[in-house]
């Protein structure tokens, strides 16, 4: 546990050295402060205290700065060859993948964190329904969790950053709106086997304000299969 | 710690980069790999850090197995890769900080044994730099650093002095001797003066085999087998002091080098010795012996010799 928490600590700490941190806060508060303040359908358009804008907003934002912060985690040390070095250290490829999850997932909860202002300020102008606004926030932390197991192990399979970074968003994009889209012309088992997979039907099941046992085990089965292919990506790379 | 490897192999695609190889170091041993590029040394050594699984073969490194128990082994290693990857855009001392709390090191000694690092290497003017500033002397001291931070009983050294200065060698060199004492060395190079400089032990690896195996003394022995002698006789006729030379019992054939100067080059039967029937035919003739230099095979002809075939 100790060890994860290096990991972690380091990674984080070269989010913020290398000012992606930075970008990616100010990008992420800029674009979902204008859209739920004060652009298309924001609180006082729809003149409701509500944060849906805001989630809404969020959701895709989330899906394109992730595999932007993931990208150089594997990618780098790969190229580097930092890599060997980490994993000769009393360390096993486990504590070293889910070490650098959780540094970008803390990147992701510190940058919803700062919306919290948000949240405070919407509830003194009105009614809002506390429950769904922590579902919410519980579901974009899901969401971005799967992103970040993709992402990092998309990172993982070669040297180079570029591909990581492509191949995450195009596997993200499959589960972000492809399945749902194509569940919807097709019927049958077919369409309801898309329906499952489809990130968008779980997020809008759990942000609508119902934490279901069956949303929560998609996530963590997309979270699980991510992190078990970079760990066999890096005990592959060692044969 | 003594590193035990046995029938180690590592092949990679259809090529054998380790072929069955099989040796022993010693506590406060240090081995020096030798071998021309792509020989199988960094293979080796990757595998004796636990980092490759290699094919066949098994590696002990104290009591422990790297396929049962690889992280003791890591705790008590200190790995200096080829090529000295760091993260460059850490800070010196942040980075070192890191690699003591991967390794392990209690919390209260942390700050003692980055001060005391920071002195063995040299890095006092340099700790807060970013390691991508250093110039590539003070990185590989960082690489140095960082394998020596949690005082491992084994260090596994890749190309330690590649692309350093003259001084900078020599210093490196200094520094590995030191610690060797109480380690287990294991060191790559393909400069045959450095590993001839710095280790007890030589092997010579060539198409992932070991081709030879021993001191430096050694293997010039193995390799030379024939004594050769470099006289200078005065007072005398060539033509005769070739004819008595070659007359001599434990003689296998006299060269003359230079006939004004009566310089003979000398070579004995194998594992005989020609000094003293020499001299002895010298005083017989009356002539004098002013130079009898023993000529060495030198360590880069071993190496040509084992490595060229």
């Amino acid at each position: 546990m100790k060890q994860i928490w290096v990991i972690s600590k380091r990674e984080l700490q070269s989010f913020f050295d290398s000012l992606t941190a930075y970008i990616m806060l100010v990008a992420f508060l800029g674009f979902s402060g204008l859209f739920t303040w004060l652009y298309g359908s924001d609180v006082f358009f729809v003149k409701q205290a509500s944060l849906q804008a805001f989630f809404g907003v969020a959701y895709w934002t989330l899906f394109f700065f992730i595999p932007a912060l993931t990208m150089r985690q594997f990618a780098e040390e790969n190229k580097t060859g930092t890599i060997e070095l980490l994993l000769t250290r009393p360390v096993n490829d486990w504590q070293v993948v889910i070490g650098k999850f959780l540094a970008t997932l803390l990147l992701i909860i510190i940058a919803l964190a700062f919306t919290l202002p948000y949240y405070i300020t919407v509830a003194s102008l009105g009614k809002i329904d506390h429950g769904a606004v922590i579902t919410g926030y519980l579901g974009l932390i899901f969401m971005s969790a799967a992103y970040i197991s993709i992402g990092i192990f998309t990172s993982s399979i070669s040297n180079n950053q570029i591909i990581g970074f492509l191949l995450a968003l195009a596997i993200g994009i499959m589960f972000q709106f492809l399945f749902s889209f194509i569940s919807q012309g097709s019927g049958g088992i077919v369409s309801e086997i898309l329906d499952y997979l489809s990130v968008n039907t779980h997020f809008e099941s759990i942000s609508r304000g119902v934490i279901d046992s069956k949303d929560i085990i998609y996530f963590l089965s997309l979270i699980f299969f991510g992190l078990v292919s970079t760990e066999a990506v890096l005990t592959k790379n060692r044969r | 710690m003594d590193i035990v490897v046995e029938n180690l192999t590592k092949i990679y695609g259809t090529q054998r980069a380790v072929d069955d190889i099989t040796f022993r170091v010693k506590t406060g041993e240090v081995l020096g790999f030798l071998g021309p590029n792509g020989a199988g040394k960094t293979t080796t050594m990757k595998a004796i850090t636990t980092y490759l699984i290699p094919n066949e073969g098994q590696i002990k490194v104290g009591e422990f197995s790297i396929s049962e128990q690889p992280e003791e082994i890591k705790k008590r290693i200190g790995y200096l890769p080829e090529n000295n990857p760091l993260y460059e855009d850490m800070p010196v001392i942040d980075y070192l900080r890191f690699v003591a709390e991967l390794q392990g090191i209690e919390k209260s000694k942390i700050s003692d044994k980055l001060r005391e690092m920071v002195d063995i290497c040299g890095l006092e003017g340099e700790k807060h730099k970013k390691i991508g500033e250093l110039s590539k002397g003070y990185k590989q001291r960082v690489g140095l650093a960082q394998a020596l931070i949690h005082d491992p009983e084994v260090l596994i050294l890749d190309e330690p002095t590649s692309g350093l200065d003259p001084n900078q060698i020599v210093e490196i060199r200094e520094l590995i001797k030191k610690i060797g004492r109480k380690k287990t060395v294991i060191l790559s190079s393909h400069i045959l003066a450095e590993v001839e400089a710095t280790c007890d032990r030589i092997m010579i690896i060539n198409k992932g085999k070991i081709v030879a195996d021993g001191s430096s003394e050694e293997l010039r022995k193995h390799a030379q087998g024939k004594e050769i002698l470099k006289v200078t006789i005065e007072d005398g006729d060539w033509n005769s002091i070739f004819e008595k030379l070659q007359k001599i019992d434990s003689v296998e054939v006299v060269d003359i080098l230079n006939k004004d100067k009566n310089i003979f080059e000398i070579q004995s039967k194998n594992n005989q010795t020609s000094r003293k029937k020499v001299f002895r035919v010298c005083v017989d003739n009356h002539w004098t012996l002013t130079e009898m230099t023993p000529i060495e095979t030198k360590l880069e002809d071993v190496f040509r010799e084992l490595t060229l075939s």
